[in-house]
């Protein structure tokens, strides 16, 4: 069965991948420059302090062994310690990512419908100006840098209008109210930077299904406009669409550094930014193996549906 | 009272948009007017570009990507339909006229069941319920002879074969039992073998259902065999409307008269078999996925003869192309040029190897690159092979154009300013700036109208007098192969099932594919199809 194999072979593919990506990220922080001792010690870094440090933490091994030491860890659930506070990094990221989801998952929950009913709406009226308009105020979004879009609705709603309360942090103890309200902004902020690129995608993909001849056979039947957008060029724009939905859910996890930077939102991206400033690479390391993990399965389920959406490769010869 | 449909001095019109000048309105069909009465068919012929399928779609009042209907009356059953708005006409559309397109393959929803797309019309517009509807189509997949109709309409489209889908598509356009079909060349994309049932099917489902038809063709042998009525358009004028007895046997216009003779070429075998320039020797070709596609293919072309290579698509007919250019090695088997074994990949051959054996495709537009004149792209092989340059490259260039018959003054044109005889003009152009002993043809006429095709054919006639050029020239078409071919190799599902002088392979006794092939031939006389259809009948009882 060809279809199995397919799924297969995506899902064996996807493996390999994290396991690369994982050297790659190991690597890349070996090869970052400072030393955790030294910055942890400051001015009273004798070398036989840091030294001290450099061995409690493992670091004098080499790093083969600890990469697989590291690996070993991983697989099991468990990212090590941190540096910084010798508190268990995966309980950390227990909870950030909970927090990063929770933003993440309200963002996609506006954008993805929005955008492809807007992609939808500019096909409908493809070159008048309803279509003009959302290409417009889409490009506009997308030009715009995202911590950008960011300072201007914290001035005008928060600051100016003082419609919702800056910054954006939550805290245990918060209802779900509470919460959605502190959210409001970082996801707005994500919506927007979003929205634009599936929305165009969505109309590129209808557009271009569109013109091909079995649409034009739908329209010398008689259908109306509605039906055949609905079930004759929806159906085969589909894998297209995925795809850029897939790659914009994977931002909104894994592009929020700056977005939760910018709102002092407790999530994943701060947790790295944090953990950056004073070199503690357990936190990086784990965070960046995460970040890509998420791209890496978002990606794999696009591929997947994809395929599933392909009905020569459902109903084979 | 009886007509069904009355066109009334039709004028269609679109926006051009050449690069670098303001849009233009350009007038597609310049007033043409023709009735058609109930059950009966009406042919529309003529060369691409005539508006033979912009009219056939005005009789849906539709009009593909930017063509607008301008002016003129389409009446159905005395009602203008150009008059109507878009509800009104959603109402004929699928119901009252039905369309099929010549591609079936690209007209079906990939997403969807043949048998829901069959349906949908006839149950969108509630003429019948979704039980009746299945019903039907079950019916008509059984009156147009599709492999077992009971479960054909749960299959999806990739799933048929291309002569199968033109008969569902045919048998959509029936389903909702309209008064009037439109045929757009419903046989032009099939090989012969299999537009022969195709057609056959058509004749009988219109005769049985008693549905009038609007036939576009370009093929005149074609629409001789369903028409009772033809009318030959050019350049969107009429030329001439008559009966298709008058119109095939008796036509009163020159241009309907050049396509009623344009199949009469016929060269003059060469008696003499000289030395052979290219000889295939059991040859076996594969691709990757170790599909086997030839099997044991031994041919040769002597010098300045032409070599027609014939059969219909998979038959692997372009793959021994590819084998001799060395972009596909044999698995077995090998390439001779004069009394040198060629390495099998063009990659390991010298460039003299090269230089003696060019191409020449059936796309001509894809085979150039969009973005360079024709001084370039002539010029590429003299400065590759020859190392010429400057005024001397320029010198040959039209020197060459003048060979083409289409002289110096198109030198720095751009393919997309050039008609489709021109482009091919210049890719034979380039195939002779090599100044190559043998060219091979991949069906280099089938994309042009019948008229330029003849005109192609006897400018490489003309070529292989004047310097000894041998061709291996690929086609599916037996009316091109009778036009030019000194020997013919017919091949069927990879292997040469006769090879010879042309005189031997086409007389009797035939194998059974070369038979069924060259009774598959339109003939341009009325009747023919029947005939072959009473033949096959006979045969098939007499076993």
């Amino acid at each position: 069965m060809p279809l199995a194999a397919l799924l297969i072979q995506r899902l064996a593919l996807s493996v390999l991948l994290m396991l690369a990506v994982s050297v790659v990220i190991f690597l890349g922080i070996e090869a970052l420059p400072g030393d955790f001792a030294q910055t942890y010690l400051g001015q009273s870094a004798t070398p036989q302090a840091v030294a001290n440090i450099r061995q409690e933490l493992g670091l004098d091994q080499p790093a083969v062994t600890r990469y697989f030491g590291w690996l070993g860890g991983v697989v099991q659930g468990d990212f090590g310690n941190s540096w910084a506070s010798g508190s268990s990094v995966s309980r950390q990221i227990g909870l950030r990512l909970g927090n990063t989801l929770f933003l993440a998952f309200w963002a996609a929950l506006v954008s993805v419908p929005l955008a492809i009913s807007l992609g939808m709406l500019a096909v409908h009226y493809r070159g008048r100006w309803p279509d003009r308009l959302i290409n417009v105020v889409s490009l506009g979004a997308i030009s715009l840098p995202e911590f950008f879009v960011g300072y201007i609705l914290i001035l005008f709603v928060a600051v100016q209008g003082n419609w919702v309360t800056f910054p954006s942090t939550v805290y245990d103890g918060m209802s779900f109210g509470q919460r959605l309200e502190a959210i409001v902004l970082p996801c707005a902020t994500l919506v927007l930077v979003v929205l634009a690129h599936m929305m165009r995608m969505t109309r590129a993909a209808i557009l271009n299904v569109m013109s091909s001849p079995y649409v034009e056979t739908a329209e010398l039947k008689g259908l109306d406009t509605l039906r055949i957008i609905a079930r004759h060029a929806a159906p085969n724009a589909v894998a297209p669409i995925i795809t850029v939905v897939a790659l914009n859910l994977a931002y909104l996890v894994v592009g929020v550094v700056v977005v939760e930077v910018v709102f002092v939102y407790p999530g994943m991206g701060q947790y790295m930014v944090d953990a950056v400033t004073v070199r503690d690479l357990p936190v990086v390391q784990a965070c960046g193996l995460i970040f890509a993990a998420v791209y890496i399965l978002l990606n794999m389920s696009a591929d997947i549906l994809a395929i599933l959406a392909n009905p020569r490769l459902r109903h084979p010869r | 009272m009886a007509d069904l449909l009355e066109v009334r001095d039709l004028k269609i019109g679109a926006t051009a948009y050449p690069p670098g000048e303001p849009p233009q309105d350009i007038t597609i069909v310049h007033g043409v007017s023709f009735t058609l009465r109930k059950g009966r068919v009406l042919g529309l012929i003529g060369e691409s570009g005539a508006g033979k399928s912009t009219i056939g779609l005005a009789a849906l009042a539709y009009g593909r990507g930017g063509v607008r209907i301008t002016g003129g009356e389409v009446r159905l059953d005395g009602e203008n339909i150009l008059a109507l708005g878009g509800p009104g006409i959603r109402g004929i559309r699928g119901s009252r006229v039905c369309y099929v397109a010549q591609s079936a393959a690209a007209a079906f929803n990939p997403a969807h069941r043949l048998g829901d797309q069959v349906v949908e019309a006839a149950v969108r517009h509630g003429s019948l319920t979704r039980q009746a509807a299945w019903e039907r189509s079950r019916y008509l997949f059984g009156v147009l002879g599709l492999p077992d109709p009971d479960s054909f309409g749960r299959r999806y489209p990739h799933q048929v074969s291309g002569g199968q889908l033109q008969r569902a598509m045919t048998a959509m356009a029936l389903c909702p039992g309209p008064e009037l079909i439109v045929f757009d060349e419903p046989t032009t994309a099939l090989d012969v073998t299999t537009q022969i049932d195709v057609l056959a099917a058509i004749k009988r489902a219109i005769d049985e259902t008693h549905t009038a038809a609007l036939y576009i063709t370009h093929d005149l042998a074609v629409v001789a065999q369903v028409s009772d009525d033809i009318m030959v358009l050019r350049h969107g004028h009429m030329v001439e409307y008559g009966p298709v007895q008058q119109i095939i046997e008796a036509p009163q216009e020159d241009y309907t008269r050049e396509l009623v003779s344009v199949r009469q070429i016929q060269k003059q075998e060469a008696g003499q078999q000289s030395d052979a320039r290219i000889r295939i020797d059991g040859v076996d070709a594969a691709y990757s996925n170790h599909f086997k596609v030839l099997h044991d293919v031994s041919v040769h072309v002597p010098r300045g003869q032409t070599l027609a290579v014939v059969g219909e698509s998979g038959s692997g007919k372009s793959t021994l192309a590819r084998v001799i250019t060395g972009l596909l090695p044999p698995s077995k088997g090998a390439v001779t040029f004069k009394d040198e074994t060629l390495p099998p990949k063009f990659a390991d051959r010298s460039k003299e190897q090269l230089r003696q054996i060019q191409m020449l495709y059936q796309m001509a537009d894809t085979a150039m690159n969009p973005r360079q004149t024709v001084r370039d792209i002539v010029g590429r092989p003299l400065t590759f092979y020859f190392g010429l340059r400057g005024q001397e490259k320029t010198r040959r260039v039209a020197e060459l154009l003048e060979q083409i018959e289409m002289g110096k003054g198109f030198i720095d044109r751009y393919p997309a300013e050039l008609s489709g005889g021109q482009k091919q003009r210049v890719c034979i152009a380039r195939a002779l700036a090599a100044e190559p002993e043998v060219i091979l043809c991949d069906e280099p006429t089938s994309a042009l109208d019948p008229l330029v095709a003849a005109g192609i054919l006897k400018l490489l006639m003309r070529l292989q007098a004047e310097t000894q050029l041998s061709y291996l020239f690929i086609t599916h078409d037996i009316a091109t192969v009778r036009a030019i071919a000194d020997s013919i190799a017919v091949m069927y599902q990879g292997r040469v099932v006769r090879f010879g002088p042309k005189s031997q392979v086409l007389s009797p006794p035939f194998d059974d594919y070369t038979d069924l092939l060259l009774k598959s031939v339109p003939e341009m006389r009325i009747g023919w199809l029947e005939e072959v259809l009473a033949t096959r009948r006979m045969v098939s009882a007499g076993h």
